[in-house]
């Protein structure tokens, strides 16, 4: 039963990994982006852990890929494939070190002798709100409050790298403020 | 039943894959999205070891790691924003003041 839903689940997380690094165009990768997550979501209620599915739903599959959207949308004229220089030899070449990788990777499951089942079954309530939100509160209180700091940070960050260089801008602007549309318009065009 | 190398071998090729995508695209937002592609499989590899192991802190290793990568994406696409506007390029072969 969990067998017949972690194939489909699982090939298809594959070929959405495929499409990300494979399609041609940035929204196409970001729609196979989106088809890994929720499988990913399949596949983390299949291991009991409901919780995280639940936020991987609405934290990835809903903000983070909505936000590459945004951004996609944003830069439309330049989200094709630019034309990269010398690019075969190091095609192969990255495509031969990620093979290893995985080939060290397997090797390391392969050495762990990890038995064949998943161990014992879960108890009840293992992987729910309540469960998670127990450990959070409890074991994990310090990494949760720096989880906030880091949000706090990454909020500032955002509003500093969107509003600092509008500053900039206008320093430069008023610095040369007789030659300063010209320069501009030429570089946006180029 | 699902084995447990299952998920750890698909973990495994969806972060070698996400690998191949931050080497070999120049397209800045879609290395952006390959290095999402490995944190998942990392996350599927903690979800999947927290149930072997029965226990909940894998679990929330996965919950500071979306945390982290919801920062990571707000800023590194304000990021890309600003190199944009500024240079009107999403190409990482064009941004390359600091390789000397």
């Amino acid at each position: 039963m969990e067998l017949a839903l972690f194939i489909p689940f699982a090939a298809l997380a594959l070929a959405g990994g495929l499409g990300v690094i494979a399609s041609g165009r940035a929204i196409h990768s970001a729609l196979s982006l989106l088809l890994v997550l929720s499988s990913l979501a399949v596949l983390y209620l299949l291991l009991g852990a409901q919780f995280i599915a639940v936020l991987q739903v609405i934290i990835y599959a809903g903000a983070i890929v909505v936000l590459f959207l945004f951004v996609i949308m944003l830069l439309h004229m330049a989200t094709g494939e630019p034309a990269a220089r010398g690019v075969r030899p190091w095609r192969a070449g990255a495509t031969v070190a990620a093979a290893l990788f995985f080939a060290a990777l397997l090797s390391a499951v392969i050495r762990t002798r990890a038995t064949a089942d998943l161990g014992v079954a879960p108890a009840v309530g293992f992987g729910t709100a309540e469960a998670v939100g127990r450990t959070l509160f409890t074991r994990f209180l310090l990494p949760f409050e720096l989880a906030s700091v880091i949000l706090l940070v990454g909020i500032i960050g955002a509003v500093v790298l969107a509003k600092g260089s509008l500053t900039l801008r206008v320093h430069a602007e008023s610095r040369a403020a007789d030659e300063a549309e010209e320069p501009r318009e030429e570089a946006l065009t180029r | 039943m699902v084995p447990l190398p299952a998920y750890l071998v698909l973990g495994a090729l969806l972060f070698s894959l996400g690998m191949i995508g931050v080497l070999v695209r120049r397209n800045a937002l879609i290395v952006f999205m390959s290095i999402e592609l490995m944190l998942n499989s990392v996350n599927l590899t903690f979800v999947a070891l927290s149930r072997h192991l029965a226990s909940m802190d894998g679990q929330l290793a996965v919950f500071f790691t979306i945390v982290v990568a919801g920062v990571e994406v707000v800023v590194g696409l304000a990021i890309i924003v600003e190199i944009f506007r500024s240079r009107a390029t999403v190409n990482l072969d064009d941004v390359d003041l600091l390789r000397g």
